[in-house]
């Protein structure tokens, strides 16, 4: 087990084309680090650096105390899974599971021990004479999984492990590997650009744009406090909405409505700004008929009207249109066309009650939680109401929270699910 | 359904003729293998007068043949199994490594496949008579790698081709060299092309002829296409063609046996690289 620590990585491919730019990162021992960006942004690139299979153009990059630059990827003791998982076709599961350890030449009992205990907490026993080809997704995962937490490793790497499997079944692999994560408590980067994987996984998520690290943080962290209006639109679904404003000293002035800042570290942020993005969260409106009394002095209230609800049951989406100034609103598009995201034109999507009863058409009274909301700088993108503070909370609690779920996990070993014991062998 | 009825009967039409343009000539020889050497000229029919096996008794009885068939045997094998290894290397680095020069092997490879093979052998039959490669194995062997490794090398890296680069990485990941990488993994995974360029390789050796009868003068090294040219027969009174009718069935079984059994591979080789890559 190791950190890996990256000082100021560079990547330029052979075209010229720069994939990744001066990218520091820390992944502590043992902690559990995921890299999301948009497609293209990256990710893999940096993680194959990792791992050895991309020459590094400038950079250190140290796995433990020892810089690996040159070292070649078998003698890193790395393990990944590929995102096609890369299991070699003509071997049977045993054999695929058992193919570090050949190489390493271990003793044939000693190589059959591991290879049973490994499968066993894959649940692949019934499988180990079988051949990839004949296998589901989901168990070809495993294989690969397999293949990879057979060997003390320093580190494992995933890049996108999920991506090619069906919705029910990601969802039950996402808990798998987050359980044997825990258990093993092996450093771990991982690769998605799944935000639930994202969110659930990761002790950290560290964000990518066009090769670029854009911020590094608890989920919480990047969800609450984001710095800058790229990660504020990447992370969360569906994104934070950027109305343009206009600051008047007291009040924004939002196409959807005039809303109060009342707090005075938001207005100072602002400073002289004539025009800003406020960003707010689909969640953080509501249906003002169903917000209390006492609760709608905390914010602020505007009438707009809706253009098209969507009832989910267990909530409610509602979509508003509106105008905005020609150049921010083509700055929005370029944003939300990176990424990724669908919407074609300047609308808030909004977040209601399942229990509210606005409908298409309506003219309705929406409620804003102005506490919430964030302002950004329109040609920097900077986030000028993120709160230090909060973050440095934010981050103590983060550590406690990683602290405690490995202490329940490993009490978990102790006394608890049969294949526990098998578990613990592999991680040594 | 009237039209795809009447294009179906076209079809059968043009099968057939093409079937019996290419199978008449071979079951006429298949047949003159069976007729009495006295036979031919005196009652010309398709079907032999009396079904004899006399033939193929003389040809296996006539040294003539019988060692010529064992240089055939052992000069393609070798050459095979040689053309095969080199080949499967040559295209392999070409396949996965980038370097400089690459483009240019591969054309010159091209190039040695289109080369009008006849126009050598003056030159070679001189050279190999100066350093006594002339009527050895080694001297027929030699130019059948030079000209069966092109095709070889095209086939395999269209094979290799499409062998995922990621195979090879993960072993590496896992802690293979390249070259444990390449012998456990992509070998083994590449071993349809092998094949399939195995075979082709053999038969180029198998069925030449010029050089087989430019560069032998004895026994000693004479495969059998050029060995029955200088087919006799029991008697030199008569014309020995129904002995060399037979001896070139004998010759054309191993080939057709191979090709029948392999039919699906040689396609899917030969073609893997056209459809995919
Ligand atoms: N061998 C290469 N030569 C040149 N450019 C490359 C090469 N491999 C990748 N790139 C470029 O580097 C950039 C980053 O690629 P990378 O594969 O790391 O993206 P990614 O973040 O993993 O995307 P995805 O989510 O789609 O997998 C891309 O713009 C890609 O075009
Ligand atoms: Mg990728």
């Amino acid at each position: 087990m190791a950190a890996i620590t990256m000082k100021n990585i560079v990547k330029e491919y052979g075209d010229g084309f720069k994939a990744v730019r001066d990218v520091s990162l820390d992944v502590q021992d043992g902690e559990f680090m995921i890299l999301v960006g948009p497609s293209g942004c990256g990710k893999s690139t940096l993680l194959r650096m990792i791992v050895g299979l991309e020459d590094i153009t400038s950079g250190e990059m140290r796995i433990g105390d020892r810089v690996v630059n040159q070292v070649a990827p078998r003698e890193r003791n790395l393990s990944m899974v590929f995102q096609n998982y890369a299991l070699y076709p003509h071997l049977t599961v045993y054999e695929n599971i058992a193919f570090p350890l050949r190489l390493a030449k271990k003793p044939n009992e000693e190589i059959d021990r591991r290879v049973r205990e490994t499968a066993e907490v894959l649940e692949l026993t019934e499988h180990l004479d079988r051949k990839p080809a004949n296998l589901s997704g989901g168990q070809r995962q495993r294989v690969a999984m397999g293949r990879a937490i057979v060997r003390q490793a320093d580190a494992f790497l995933f890049d996108e492990p999920l991506s090619n499997l069906d919705a029910k079944l990601r969802g039950q692999m996402r808990t798998e590997i987050s359980r044997l994560q825990r258990r093993l408590g092996v450093t771990t980067v991982y690769v998605t650009h799944d935000q639930t994987e994202a969110m659930t996984l990761g002790d950290r998520v560290a964000v990518l744009r066009k090769g670029v690290l854009q911020q590094v943080g608890s989920p919480r962290e990047l969800y609450e406090q984001p710095v800058n209006l790229f990660v504020a639109g990447f992370i969360g679904s569906p994104s934070m909405n950027f109305l343009p404003a206009s600051f008047d000293g007291t009040h924004l002035d939002t196409p959807l409505g005039r809303v109060p800042l009342d707090d005075p570290r938001k207005a100072e942020a602002v400073g002289d700004r004539q025009v800003v993005l406020v960003g707010i969260r689909p969640e953080d409106f509501e249906d003002a008929e169903l917000v209390s009394a006492e609760k709608r002095q905390r914010g602020a209230t505007v009438r707009v009207r809706v253009d098209v609800t969507e009832w989910l049951g267990n909530e409610q989406y509602a979509y508003v249109p509106y105008e905005a100034p020609a150049d921010l609103a083509g700055q929005l598009r370029d944003l939300s066309r990176e990424l990724d995201s669908d919407q074609l034109r300047t609308q808030a999507v909004v977040a209601l009650d399942a229990s509210s009863l606005i409908t298409a058409g309506d003219e309705a009274e929406l409620w804003i939680d102005t506490g919430k909301l964030h302002i950004f700088d329109p040609a920097t993108g900077e986030n000028l109401t993120r709160d230090e503070e909060r973050v440095a909370a934010l981050g103590r609690h983060a550590d406690r929270a990683r602290e405690a779920q490995r202490r329940a996990q490993q009490d978990g070993n102790g006394n608890g699910r049969p294949e526990a014991k098998a578990g613990e062998s592999p991680s040594g | 359904m009237r039209e795809s009825g009447r294009s179906r009967v076209l079809w059968i039409i043009a099968t057939a003729l093409i079937l019996i343009w290419t199978v008449f000539p071979i079951l006429w020889i298949v047949m003159l293998s069976f007729k009495q050497p006295g036979e031919i000229g005196n009652a010309p029919k398709f079907l032999p007068r009396d079904w004899t096996w006399e033939n193929y008794r003389t040809v296996f009885s006539t040294d003539l043949f019988t060692s010529a068939l064992i240089n055939s045997i052992g000069i393609s094998l070798i050459a095979t199994f040689v053309g095969v290894v080199f080949a499967t290397l040559v295209a392999y680095a070409i396949a996965r490594l980038d370097f400089p020069g690459k483009k240019i092997i591969l054309s010159f490879a091209l190039a040695i496949a289109m080369f009008p093979v006849v126009s050598l052998v003056g030159p070679l039959f001189n050279l190999w008579r100066d350093i006594g490669l002339y009527d050895t194995w080694p001297g027929l062997i030699i130019p059948y790698i030079s000209f069966a490794l092109p095709l070889a090398i095209w086939t395999l890296s269209a094979f290799f081709r499409e062998i995922p680069w990621e195979m090879e990485q993960a072993a590496q990941v896992d802690g293979a060299t390249t070259w444990q990488a390449f012998r456990k993994v992509i070998v083994p995974l590449a071993a349809p092309g092998v094949f399939t360029a195995a075979i082709l390789t053999f038969f180029f050796c198998w069925n030449d002829f010029v050089f087989g009868i430019s560069l032998t003068s004895t026994g000693n090294a004479r495969p059998v296409p050029a060995a029955l040219a200088f087919f006799t027969g029991e008697s030199q009174f008569e014309q020995p063609t129904t002995a060399i009718c037979a001896a070139a069935v004998v010759v054309t079984i191993p080939v057709v046996v191979i090709v029948l059994l392999f039919q699906r591979r040689i396609v899917a080789g030969l073609t893997s690289g056209a459809v995919k890559g």
